[in-house]
């Protein structure tokens, strides 16, 4: 549809990309993945994917955020062995 | 491991939020074969309504969607899509050609319809049980 909002959303995926890769603290790389999955979902809504979108929106930011801050939550600095 | 979050804003959100998310997910199953959406989008919606209760309300609410019943939710969905696919083999169909299915009263683009719809429960079904069997194994619920 309009270009403008492609390259708009294309810059937000990127800098969410690259926030969630330099950041030191887990949690929020975790939820900078999530607003990189949103984005990404957007973008396939706006380009006309909607089914792809569908799962995007409800896999990549729903389910896989929750399991990855429950992962995080999980595991510790030091084994216990 | 994880506990109720004892909020008052949490709790009612929740309680207020979950009805409308899996009445959306049964509508996005049921539509799957004219709109967008589908067994596997609705699952997974269902498996989000499932991990808000989990992760804001804790074990103790959770009636319904038990890690037992997720288990035998997600083998009995995965035997119903094969079983799908399988039974029209015997009527002298392809693997999942829904026009052999041998259901009464219908024929053409009705008895596809309806063998789609009876995929995308199974679909859905499986999904459900084994994004929450995930979800408990990693959280030690199970245990």
């Amino acid at each position: 549809m309009a270009w403008q909002l492609d390259i708009i959303l294309f810059v937000l995926i990127i800098v969410a990309a690259i926030f969630a890769l330099q950041i030191r603290d887990l949690l929020a790389a975790v939820i900078a993945l999530g607003a990189y999955s949103f984005f990404a979902a957007v973008l396939l809504a706006e380009m006309g994917a909607v089914d792809v979108a569908f799962t995007e929106a409800a896999l990549g930011a729903g389910v896989t955020t929750v399991l990855f801050v429950v992962a995080i939550f999980v595991t510790r600095r030091r084994s216990e062995d | 491991m994880i506990d109720r979050y004892d909020s008052l804003i949490v709790t009612f959100t929740t309680r207020l939020l979950v009805p409308f998310i899996q009445i959306f997910a049964l509508y996005v199953i049921a539509h799957g074969h004219f709109s967008p959406g589908g067994g596997f989008q609705g699952g997974a919606i269902l498996a989000a309504s499932g991990l808000l209760v989990r992760i804001s309300l804790g074990q103790p609410v959770v009636r319904w969607f038990t890690h037992s019943r997720m288990r035998w939710l997600g083998a009995a969905g995965l035997l119903i899509f094969a079983g799908t696919g399988i039974v029209p083999l015997f009527f002298g169909s392809a693997y999942l050609d829904y026009s052999g299915l041998p259901i009464p009263f219908l024929s053409g683009a009705a008895l596809r319809a309806t063998g789609i719809l009876i995929v995308e429960i199974g679909i859905a079904m499986a999904v459900l049980g084994i994004l929450l069997t995930i979800f408990d194994h990693l959280s030690g619920w199970d245990r």
